[in-house]
């Protein structure tokens, strides 16, 4: 139990995927000018993540693990060098299921979070939470929680930058800097800040 | 003719540069930045795959159905990324290592996804060729910039060679920890920004908020 609340932490806060590995960068820049879809990414990105990782350690214990298909009877085969294809695969298959679920069940949420699903598909910190959850080698439960942990870093990561720069909008900034050149910075400085996290671990 | 390839070639470098002004691929450009020896051979695969995936998808731009583009240009992007990482893991094992789950990132990485989609889908193959290249220069130039700035403050080393010789050694140079920190990455790149930008004007946003205008 406790192990499994430490991943949570550790991929919440000291191993952000935004703020540490830089995951997810360009969605992270591009949406976060308005703290609303930030939110509407951060919670769509927190659905997705929770539910490929887990999905993708399942597909990979069982199919493409280097003797993984035991089971069948073939020990021998080695399927792992298949698993980016896989993985690509059932994201994209989940984000789509998810949308036509949310539309049939949830209309409302659906039109608020509809436009950044496909977004998602080719977000790298949903293909690098499953990498990381190979070469870590997470057990199922573990996986949950680290697809968990790691969206709500994002959420976390990404709703703060927009709050940020809602007000950023009304400073005075050096020529040459403003847009992308300020944002760089303020994401450096919020980095600096989850550095102070690294002691938790 | 042979002009306009080396226009297509020669704009990602400083005029239209996928990093810095088209925000794209920034993902995995600055995790593997911490030293030059990565940085280079991440900018060799990145380069590979921009090129090739931009060649294939421009052969057979006429066949693909416009509904399933996307899912046909990822395909062909994940075979490229992942017979970079088998040529990674079969000869340069040890930077393979280091570099990590951000090889297989290169797939969603959104320069190649985005030339694809953007350039290779409606030019020849020899034009989307070239932009392959010239993109991956492109990035790769903002990348071993970074690269080579982290590593030598960070380390006092250039591809791993020692230049300044740190205190610990009995030498005269403190090395800086924090450009080996992720922080130190988003300010390199928000100070090339900022150099690019001061050198060609055009390309400053206009800011959203005007004074004495109203809210947008």
């Amino acid at each position: 139990m406790n192990s499994l609340f430490e991943i949570f932490m550790r991929s919440v806060f000291v191993e952000n995927l935004a703020l540490s590995f830089f995951l997810g960068m360009c969605t992270f820049l591009a949406v976060s000018k308005r703290l609303e879809t930030a939110f509407g990414v951060g919670l769509a990105m927190t659905v997705v993540q929770t539910v490929t990782v887990p999905v993708n350690n399942l597909i990979y214990v069982y199919l493409l693990a280097p003797g993984a298909l035991a089971w069948a009877g073939l020990a021998h085969i080695d399927l792992s060098f298949l698993s980016l294809i896989a993985f690509i695969g059932v994201i994209a298959a989940m984000v789509q299921v998810l949308e036509m679920t949310l539309e049939f069940h949830a209309p409302k949420l659906h039109r608020s979070l509809g436009i950044f699903l496909p977004l998602i598909t080719v977000n790298c910190a949903i293909l690098g939470g499953s990498l990381f959850m190979v070469e870590r080698s997470y057990d199922w439960l573990e996986s949950i929680v680290y697809g968990f942990g790691t969206g709500i870093g994002w959420l976390l990561a990404i709703v703060m930058l927009a709050a940020i720069r809602e007000r950023l909008k009304y400073s005075d900034i050096p020529e040459g800097l403003e847009g992308l050149g300020i944002t760089f910075v303020v994401v450096g400085l919020m980095s600096l800040g989850f550095i102070g996290f690294t002691g938790l671990g | 003719m042979a002009n306009k390839y080396w226009d297509t070639l020669t704009r990602p470098l400083l005029d239209d540069n996928p990093v810095t002004l088209q925000i794209l691929g920034i993902c995995s450009a600055l995790a593997v930045t911490t030293s030059l020896d990565t940085a280079l051979v991440m900018t060799v695969a990145v380069t590979c795959v921009l090129a090739l995936s931009a060649v294939a998808v421009s052969l057979i731009r006429n066949h693909i159905p416009h509904s399933i583009r996307i899912i046909v240009q990822i395909t062909i992007i994940a075979s490229l990324v992942i017979i970079v990482d088998l040529v990674l893991k079969a000869f340069f094992f040890e930077i393979g290592q280091r570099l990590s789950v951000f090889v297989g990132l290169i797939v969603t990485n959104c320069i190649v996804l985005g030339r694809a989609e953007g350039f290779a889908m409606r030019n020849s193959v020899a034009a989307s060729f070239f932009d392959g290249i010239g993109n991956g220069l492109g990035y790769g130039l903002i990348l071993m910039l970074v690269g080579a700035i982290r590593e030598f403050f960070g380390r006092g080393s250039l591809f791993g060679k020692q230049i300044l010789i740190p205190v610990t050694q009995g030498g005269g140079f403190e090395p800086l920890h924090i450009m080996l920190l992720p922080p130190s990455a988003f300010f390199i790149i928000a100070g090339i920004i900022w150099f690019i930008r001061r050198k060609r004007p055009q390309q400053v946003e206009k800011p959203e908020f005007q004074h004495g205008g109203e809210e947008s």
